[in-house]
């Protein structure tokens, strides 16, 4: 049942990229183009998602453990240290470059386009590689 | 016609995925953070795998149930995907989830971090593509 319902969380995310057209690149680069031709489209999706998390997170936290779990996981790091920063730097790098996040990465290997399927790549060379400096 | 409406609906439907997972697994909905648990063989690893299935699939229901066409292929060259790519695994790594783990979930609960951490890839993200548009035509 929890394999069923994380399929389906997954179904609903990748429908909700699609949608909301963040599996094309160019609208999510739009997003950034502030001096251009700016598509604020990310700006409602986040948004979107920022209120129906913020009315129904109550629900989740009047439960001591979620309905399938033994407990929530949930992050702990509540600090602002320089990983976050220069992630956050080298991230914005990568977007701008060429307008996948890995969720959009991910839905977007549906399209078949053999770039899609490098930045993918890339993307997990580069896990790798955060995980080898953060370890050390 | 609403004004921005299927980014609206994208959004609230990406917020009901986040919750649903929260709700009975017990998981953030980082895809970032899940797609690493998947490949990196972690325990109880189903989960994972399902989710990226379906975060792949999803689009297919759309397109095809909706009768879109596909968004058209970018125009970058490979080494574009191949750069931005490796800095956004490194990056999201390294700062452990910026988008949807941190910017749908963590607006709730983590405000100072996330406010900072996109402030941050906000502001490279605008100068990575003002450089490239509008800067060095052809980089």
């Amino acid at each position: 049942m929890r394999n069923v319902i994380a399929l389906l969380c997954g179904l609903v995310f990748g429908v909700g990229l699609a949608v909301s057209g963040m599996t094309d690149t160019a609208k999510v680069l739009g997003f950034l183009d502030v001096l251009g031709n700016w598509t604020p489209d990310l700006a409602f999706v986040i948004g979107a998602a920022v209120c129906v998390i913020l009315i129904t997170f109550p629900f989740v936290m009047r439960r001591k453990s979620p309905l399938m779990s033994l407990r929530f996981l949930l992050p702990t790091t509540k600090f602002i240290n320089g990983q976050l920063v220069g992630g956050a730097a080298l991230y914005g790098i990568g977007w701008g470059l060429y307008g996948y996040f890995p969720g959009s990465a991910m839905s977007s290997l549906l399209y078949q386009d053999w770039k899609t399927a490098i930045f993918v790549a890339a993307m997990l060379i580069g896990m790798a590689l955060a995980n080898k400096v953060s370890a050390n | 016609m609403v004004p921005y409406i299927t980014p609206l609906i994208g959004g609230v439907l990406i917020g009901i995925s986040a919750f649903f997972l929260l709700f009975f697994l017990g998981r953030i909905a980082g895809v970032d953070g899940v797609v690493w648990g998947a490949v990196s063989a972690q325990p109880d690893n189903a989960w994972r795998w399902l989710f990226v299935v379906g975060l792949v699939l999803g689009p297919l229901l759309y397109h095809t149930l909706l009768d879109t066409p596909y968004p058209q292929a970018s125009p970058l060259q490979w080494w574009h995907a191949a750069i931005g790519g490796l800095l956004v695994g490194f990056g999201v790594k390294l700062g452990s989830g910026f988008t949807s783990s941190q910017g749908v979930l963590g607006i709730v609960w983590f405000s100072a971090r996330y406010l900072v951490a996109a402030v941050i890839f906000m502001s490279t993200g605008i100068a990575t593509l003002y450089a490239i548009r509008h800067l060095v035509p052809g980089l």
